[in-house]
């Protein structure tokens, strides 16, 4: 049963390719280059055009978090949208009503959700993988439930306004294109901090265990550990995006953190590229910055994103990223892509 | 095996609460509470066509449907989009909606997506069905309505009275038709040729083969029964929920819960689970919230996942390599 997942997981393993340092640097560079070109790039894009790129990246780290959780621990979860309403909605609460500092409230968001995490992922991992998925399904359903209704708290349907934005030594960060650099600083650092612990002892006992679960097992990895942790970082990764997200918008309500979004955010995991480190930037680009620019498509874009996933995961199920190293390989004239066949 | 023993167990704690709820002198709060269980058996029964669906397709060819609320949506959608189209009456528009919906999700779906996708692994296959429920719940938006439209019921729709509860016709068609469903059901698939044929393909694809079983076509076979399941739902509960394209978001969440509570294994399982989330849902909506009668299933499915994780028909997995 679990053979043919961890064939697809092998194929969909860049580093398993015999470059495997250098390509890791190799990502690291593009996350440098990519962060350079996103701070000047809004000049002439208009206040929404900056607030389309901020959005991309907040929605970016989402999808990181859960591409921890799914391409490189192999678990579902259905819960990484109200995770990050659970860090939207706790932002905007200690910020608005406390007056704490959005910094603190960004620590909190993380903190919370790494904790809730760990809870719901402790019995349900317990079980089997597939039980995580139902788990998460039934709180995602439950957190809306408690925004939507908890209007003392979450001002349920009418949601919470007027969240400030965060400063940074002194400077206010109010404006679109200051707290698009913030964006962009912030995401760079989380990125690498990924980057960094995928490529750390840790982090090779978590593709050990994605590609042959019980030969990790039988090395004395504590497999129910390692993956635990992995839901809970990839959860405290939403966490923060919803932290993100708050001062972004200024606004939150429920709807953006439903269980439809959750699925949208798995399908760009895969969209991406389940289990490579930039596949989430690409996902987040397919699934939150196309259809911006393409207004005219309307909910039929979601219909055409949701097919391009379906005949991805039938072609290609490495997702975008591994159509770009098939093609890199096919230009250089290297014909051996996946690595092993 | 018989699918009328839960319903019996029911009927005595009934009894037992009746007598209680007598001995406080309440009639009204007797008949509201009769009014309840029914109408939770059947939305149970509805759960549980669903969750057997759910449960073959699952033993047959490890796919995990997280569009099945979508195939309950889907076919009353598609009956009303024959009728809207071709002009036709209510019985051909019937016929044309169902047998597109059984060709296109019950053939079509085992063909081009389960086929292709199995080989990637569980997983990808997963992710693929939920992106195959976004296409559905958008396409029925975009394509049919985003409103709900009423569906023909095909029973009248007024109340009866029993012990001063008033009890609707149309649940208790829903009790009829689905048990006689599920009951032809079992008799398929214990007494026939065919089904015990399935039965094994489900229980051990590698020695249902070496016995010469045509394995791919039992699967094949599995998710037509589930398509077709999923019709008799959806006819069942369109005219009391209406045909709306969002229907199927609580609809497959309750079947999946259904399915985990009775056993994620095991057909008479999907059946117990989805009448007790069925009764707990009513209950729940009539005495604790209606604004949180959805969290109470849901608490259940934690609680069950804690304490009994191999449902509670199921047998323990102990297949790990």
């Amino acid at each position: 049963m679990t053979a043919p997942a961890s064939r697809a997981a092998v194929q969909a393993a860049p580093a398993r390719s015999p470059a495997l340092g250098g390509f890791a640097d190799g990502t690291l560079i593009a996350l440098a280059i990519g962060a350079v070109i996103l701070w000047f790039a809004p000049s002439g894009m208009g206040r929404y055009g900056t607030y389309v790129l901020s959005l991309w990246l907040v929605m970016a780290i989402a999808v990181m978090g859960l591409n921890l959780t799914l391409g490189y621990a192999g678990l579902k979860s259905l819960a990484q949208a109200a995770f990050m309403g659970i860090g939207a909605y706790i932002t905007a609460l200690l910020t608005t009503k406390t007056g704490i500092s959005w910094y603190a409230a960004f620590a909190i968001s993380g903190i919370v959700t790494f904790a809730v995490g760990l809870l719901l992922g402790f019995p349900a991992l317990r079980v089997k993988a597939h039980y995580l998925a139902f788990v998460t399904l039934a709180f995602s359903t439950l957190v809306w439930l408690v925004m939507r209704n908890e209007q003392w708290l979450t001002g349920g349907v009418f949601g919470l306004s007027n969240i400030p934005r965060p400063s940074l030594f002194g400077f206010k960060l109010d404006g679109a294109l200051a707290f698009h650099r913030f964006v962009v600083v912030v995401t760079f650092l989380l990125a690498v901090l990924l980057w960094w612990m995928i490529r750390s002892p840790w982090g090779r006992a978590f593709t050990a265990l994605r590609e042959n679960p019980i030969r990790a097992a039988s090395l004395g990895i504590d497999t129910r550990t390692y993956t635990l942790l992995a839901f809970a970082i990839g959860s405290a990764y939403a966490g923060f995006a919803g932290a993100l997200y708050a001062p972004l918008v200024e606004f939150i309500d429920p709807s953006p953190f439903s269980l439809s979004q959750s699925f949208f955010l798995l399908l760009m995991v895969v969209a991406g590229g389940a289990g490579y480190l930039l596949g989430p930037f690409i996902g987040a680009l397919l699934g939150v910055v196309l259809p911006e620019w393409l207004r005219f498509a309307g909910s039929l874009y979601l219909i055409i994103f949701a097919a391009i996933v379906m005949l991805l995961l039938i072609a290609c199920p490495q997702g975008m990223s591994g159509l770009i190293e098939r093609g890199w390989a096919w230009i250089t004239g290297r014909n051996k892509a996946g690595g092993s066949r | 095996m018989d699918p009328g023993a839960p319903l019996a167990c029911g009927r005595d704690d009934t009894s037992r609460l009746n007598a209680t709820l007598n001995e406080a002198s309440e009639n009204t709060a007797m008949a509201e509470f009769i009014a309840y269980l029914i109408a939770g058996v059947a939305t149970g029964a509805i759960y549980a066509l669903a969750a057997i669906g759910f449960t073959l397709v699952w033993q047959t060819s490890q796919t995990i449907n997280f569009a099945q609320g979508e195939f309950v949506m889907l076919p009353a959608v598609l009956v009303l989009l024959a009728i809207k189209l071709f002009g036709a009456p209510i019985w051909l528009g019937a016929l044309i909606g169902i047998a597109t919906f059984i060709l296109i999700f019950g053939v079509g779906f085992k063909i081009a997506v389960v086929d292709p996708m199995i080989r990637h692994g569980v997983l990808p296959l997963a992710i693929a069905t939920m992106a195959l429920s976004i296409i559905m719940k958008e396409g029925a938006k975009d394509g049919f309505s985003a409103e709900a439209q009423n569906f023909p019921s095909f029973v009248p729709t007024d109340t009866l009275s029993v012990f001063g509860a008033a009890i609707s016709l149309q649940h208790l068609a829903i009790i009829a038709v689905a048990f006689a469903v599920i009951g032809a059901l079992q008799w398929f698939v214990g007494g026939t040729r065919l089904g015990r044929q399935m039965q094994a393909t489900a229980q051990n694809p590698t020695v249902a083969r070496i016995l010469g079983i045509p394995v791919e076509r039992m699967v094949l076979l599995t998710f037509v029964i589930n398509a077709a399941l999923a019709v008799v739902a959806s006819v069942l509960i369109s005219p009391i929920y209406l045909a709306k394209f969002s229907n199927g978001e609580v609809i497959g969440l309750f079947a999946f819960i259904a399915a985990i509570v009775g056993g994620f294994n095991q057909v008479r399982g999907a059946l117990v689970g989805g009448l007790i989330v069925g009764i707990v849902d009513s209950l729940a909506a009539g005495y604790f919230s209606s604004q949180y009668k959805l969290a109470v299933p849901l608490v259940l499915l934690i609680i069950i996942i804690l304490l009994k994780p191999e449902g509670l028909m199921g047998r323990r997995e102990e297949r790990r390599v």
